[in-house]
């Protein structure tokens, strides 16, 4: 009778399986390889690919920026969702409407709305450099001034993610138990505590939760800079994923380009599970 | 005090929803330009501030320059249902095994299994578009809808699994063993007791399904040429140097409608309480 249970898990798992795991094996080896447009095929090169990304500054600039991005991006929106959470949670007029308002983000495809921010960005076209300009303020070089093409891409990913999390902190608030407000109140608790000795501690576990789920997301950032910055101005933009694209799908250095994208997806298991563990014993563990 | 907290309160709402307003107004606005209306700065007000014209949506069908978006929007829909219903039947299944019965093969355990099913989200896209575009190209199927839906279907059954493994952890165990009792097998319990009971979860787990699997980029622009193109595809090649800004809005406008409306089907899931048990 028991023979059955592998009816429902192995279709599924092998089907995974051979989607993914045999491509991943493949780019391994194709990672020792001279793969390119002149040179299509399996050799074997040993690590000189690897030797060549160690003195490739290029791609460890984009993996510094693509940290700072995700880490500062994910961090607003944590905050900026929990508040809208709270906001909603609460007692609010429209409270529905609100809720439907806020998630609606999330649900649009990134390239398309990036598509029309690069618009909304646009230096002498756009409506960003027209509130400006009817404010007296000058107008911006939105996309291509470094820091502020940055700016603009933090803007827009925090645009479209904030009602991920959202989604998920709203979904924890409305699980919580009542008791522990009731006795926050007898104590004559106000609602800054009770915030931070109640609803926090309460909030920890699905906080990491929706934090990494973000950082997970985040640390693959390349559809909104494909669109609306390409990388630039220079590489002021450029993340891995973004470089890896060029170097593997536009320049056809297949070998190099396997062994850049191994390489990232080592360093964001290594760093998300340290983030993990960290975030775990920091928030969490002091609530048991 | 408390009218100062309401007021900071509705303020705070009320920006938000300005700037979360902001680009849909903006597009739906340029979406009813002229090049004219557009190159002459930024403006809102049809009529008062320009000429309005249909243009940039007739051209979705094929008008004078623009770009027909029905053969994309027919792809887009048939590649994201069948991918997320294969996903969703394969992940559904799995789930139900690792949620009911013990699997052991040498060290690995359920948790460890479900667990190679989540992490795969962990995957940036780009680690697997260079494999992937090697292996269509093998089986013949670059640039082709087959070859999306099998892409689509490793990127989907993650979240299947995810969502539902939390969903029949959460029915209780004694439905399973009642049926049992009655002589069901496995295979009969689960089709007659439990999947009845599961439409929650499976809407649910649909929805991301369909959330991802539409809203994907990537793999659409890497894995396909000419042949075969998905929506956001079609839009985005639209953005060139002299892009036409009226039908790119009104393209982006119509190939997000769909999912906006989902929103609402979210918020109601919200308020019920059924998502706190199937998002962890």
């Amino acid at each position: 009778m028991y023979r059955q249970k592998y009816v429902f898990l192995l279709p599924g798992l092998l089907v995974l399986v051979a989607i993914i795991i045999f491509p991943l094996l493949f780019t391994v080896r194709v990672s020792f390889s001279s793969w390119d447009v002149f040179n299509p095929g399996l050799d074997y090169i040993g690590g000189r690919n690897y030797a060549r990304m160690w003195a490739d500054t290029r791609y460890w600039e984009a993996l510094g920026r693509l940290s700072v991005l995700a880490g500062a991006t994910v961090l607003i929106q944590y905050v900026l969702g929990f508040a809208l959470a709270l906001l909603v949670w609460g007692d609010v007029r429209a409270k529905r409407f609100f809720r439907v308002l806020f998630l609606i983000p999330m649900m649009t495809t990134p390239v398309i709305m990036s598509v029309i921010w690069r618009t909304i960005f646009h230096e002498s076209l756009g409506p960003l450099n027209g509130f400006l300009r009817a404010a007296g303020l000058s107008a911006q070089p939105w996309l291509s001034d470094a820091t502020l093409a940055f700016v603009s891409v933090m803007i827009v990913e925090i645009w479209q993610w904030t009602p991920f999390m959202f989604l998920l902190l709203l979904a924890g608030l409305m699980s919580l138990p009542r008791e522990p407000y009731l006795a926050a109140q007898i104590d004559g608790a106000g609602p800054v505590r009770t915030f931070f000795q109640v609803t926090f501690p309460m909030m920890a576990a699905i906080s990491v939760g929706a934090i990494l789920i973000r950082l997970i997301e985040a640390s693959k950032i390349m559809e909104t800079v494909y669109v609306m910055t390409s990388g630039g101005p220079g590489t002021a933009t450029e993340t891995s994923s973004y470089y890896i694209y060029i170097r593997g799908l536009r320049d056809f250095q297949l070998g190099y380009s396997a062994s850049l994208s191994l390489t990232y997806l080592i360093i964001m298991i290594i760093s998300l599970t340290i983030i993990a563990k960290v975030m775990i014993r920091l928030l969490v563990k002091d609530r048991t | 005090m408390r009218t100062v907290y309401l007021a900071i309160k509705y303020t705070a709402l009320l920006l938000w929803s300005s700037f979360v307003v902001f680009p849909f107004l903006w597009a739906f606005s340029t979406s009813f330009k002229t090049a004219n209306a557009v190159t002459s700065g930024p403006k809102w007000i049809p009529w008062l501030q320009f000429e309005p014209s249909l243009q940039g949506w007739r051209s979705l069908f094929g008008g004078v320059g623009g770009t027909d978006i029905s053969g994309p929007y027919l792809n887009s829909v048939i590649v994201t249902f069948s991918a997320s219903l294969i996903s969703l039947t394969l992940g559904t299944l799995a789930a139900y095994g690792l949620s009911r019965f013990q699997f052991r093969a040498g060290p690995i355990r359920n948790a460890d299994i479900t667990f190679f099913f989540i992490s795969q989200r962990i995957m940036p896209p780009i680690v697997l578009a260079i494999p992937f575009f090697l292996m269509l190209r093998q089986l013949g199927l670059l640039d082709s809808l087959a070859g999306l839906v099998l892409v689509y279907i490793a990127l989907l059954m993650p979240i299947a699994v995810w969502v539902m493994v939390d969903f029949f952890n959460n029915i209780p165990r004694e439905l399973d063993e009642m049926a049992w009792l009655d002589g069901c097998s496995p295979v009969t319990t689960f089709f007659r007791v439990i999947l009845p009971n599961s439409l929650p979860g499976l809407v649910v787990a649909g929805m991301f399904c369909v959330i991802f699997g539409w809203n994907d980029f990537f793999f659409a622009f890497t894995l396909t040429f000419t042949q075969t193109q998905l929506l956001p595809v079609a839009i985005v090649s639209l953005n060139s140097s002299v892009t036409p800004w009226w039908s790119l809005s009104a393209s982006a406008l119509i190939s997000i409608a769909p999912l906006v409306l989902l929103a609402f089907v979210v918020e109601r899931f919200l308020s019920r309480g059924g998502l706190a048990g199937a998002i962890r």
